[in-house]
């Protein structure tokens, strides 16, 4: 039998203006302005949230947690890509 | 209790009377959709309900202590909410009846909230300074109902068979109660005249702006009106209005005083 559940969205709050969106969880909605209207009465509630982005769960394009080792581990010892790691004269060390 | 004891009111009957109905079609409605909690089709709908619900008990606490000072009586938010008899509650009879499924629900929040948006736009500017400052308080939370439930109406009516068919049902059931918001009747007269706010008949072709447009995109058919009346704001109430009172009421009335 067909399940016809409404999908799944992706909800991402801004907390203050000038910060930027973090997701914060998901809900079920029929719709994208449904979605927004659900997200605001799960997420924002307790004064949380001055905007809200809803992602369509199914849109988002994630990377494969398997393929973890050859796409994160390789900079573990590429200490260079830090800032840290140069030495900056002393009169703009604390720049 | 001494400082409200020695108030000095000059609250006309009308005036404590025009506050009350606003209070209780709050209180009444608040109490119905509190009975989703846990119960709603899913868990965002049931926060969004549970949401509303607390949204107007907090507008009822606000408009029942305010009639409370104006009656100068000494009675505070709780015992007008849970002390009274039934004569005594001036909600109209719509906000009362039971929330049947999530159709009727919906539709009644969304003529429920379609007529506190335009009230509150207009109590805003009340010659009540207390009443005009809950009103802004409680516009923007109208709004908000107005927009969500306006957003299910459509969707429900607009929606499966079963949505609709059970949205139209609703629709002939609660269409008929709608009229005794705008019944004309001395005390909006009085308080037309006096600048506390505007007689409610007077917004019943502003309410059909809105909400028949939101009924004809939810392909719902509206029913011709009928000489039914219902008379809740004055006290004369339905069958179902004393099984809300004593769920509401039990707590207060076992245990007189308690406090949470």
């Amino acid at each position: 039998m067909e399940r016809k559940e409404w999908p799944l969205w992706e909800i991402f709050i801004r907390s203050r203006n000038g910060l930027d969106h973090k997701h914060c969880g998901s809900v079920h909605a029929p719709d994208a302005r449904m979605a927004l209207q659900v997200a605001r009465d799960v997420y924002t509630r307790r004064m949380e949230g001055v905007s809200i982005w809803a992602v369509r769960a199914s849109d988002i394009v994630a990377s494969d947690p398997d393929a973890k080792a050859e796409l994160f581990d390789p900079a573990e010892d590429k200490i260079y890509r830090h800032p840290t790691f140069y030495q900056l004269p002393e009169e703009v060390n604390h720049m | 209790m001494v400082a409200t004891m020695t108030q000095q009111t000059t609250a006309t009957p009308e005036h404590i009377e025009y506050v009350l109905r606003l209070a209780d079609n709050a209180l009444i409605l608040g109490q119905r959709l509190s009975e989703w909690c846990g119960h709603a089709p899913v868990i965002e709908e049931d926060l969004a309900l549970a949401n509303i619900s607390l949204d107007l008990v907090g507008q009822a606490r606000l408009l029942l202590t305010h009639a409370g000072n104006l009656e100068g009586k000494g009675r505070d938010e709780d015992q007008m909410a849970f002390l009274r008899v039934e004569r005594d509650y001036r909600n109209v009879t719509m906000m009362e009846v039971p929330n049947e499924d999530f159709g009727r629900t919906t539709l009644r929040n969304f003529f429920s909230s379609a007529f506190q948006v335009l009230l509150w736009e207009k109590l805003v500017k009340s010659s009540d300074s207390e009443l005009a400052a809950i009103a802004a308080k409680s516009l923007k939370e109208a709004r908000y109902h107005l927009n969500h439930s306006s957003e299910w109406v459509i969707r429900l009516g607009d929606g499966t068979e079963v949505s609709h068919a059970k949205t139209q049902a609703a629709l002939d059931y609660l269409w008929p109660y709608t009229a005794e918001l705008f019944a004309a009747n001395p005390t909006d007269e009085a308080i037309a005249a006096s600048g506390v706010g505007p007689a409610w008949s007077s917004l019943e072709a502003a309410w059909e702006g809105v909400v028949l447009p939101v009924l004809g995109e939810a392909t719902l058919v509206v029913p011709a009106r009928t000489p039914f009346k219902s008379y809740g704001k004055f006290g004369r109430h339905s069958e179902h209005m004393g099984h809300l009172l004593a769920t509401m009421q039990y707590m207060q009335r076992t245990y007189p005083g308690a406090q949470w």
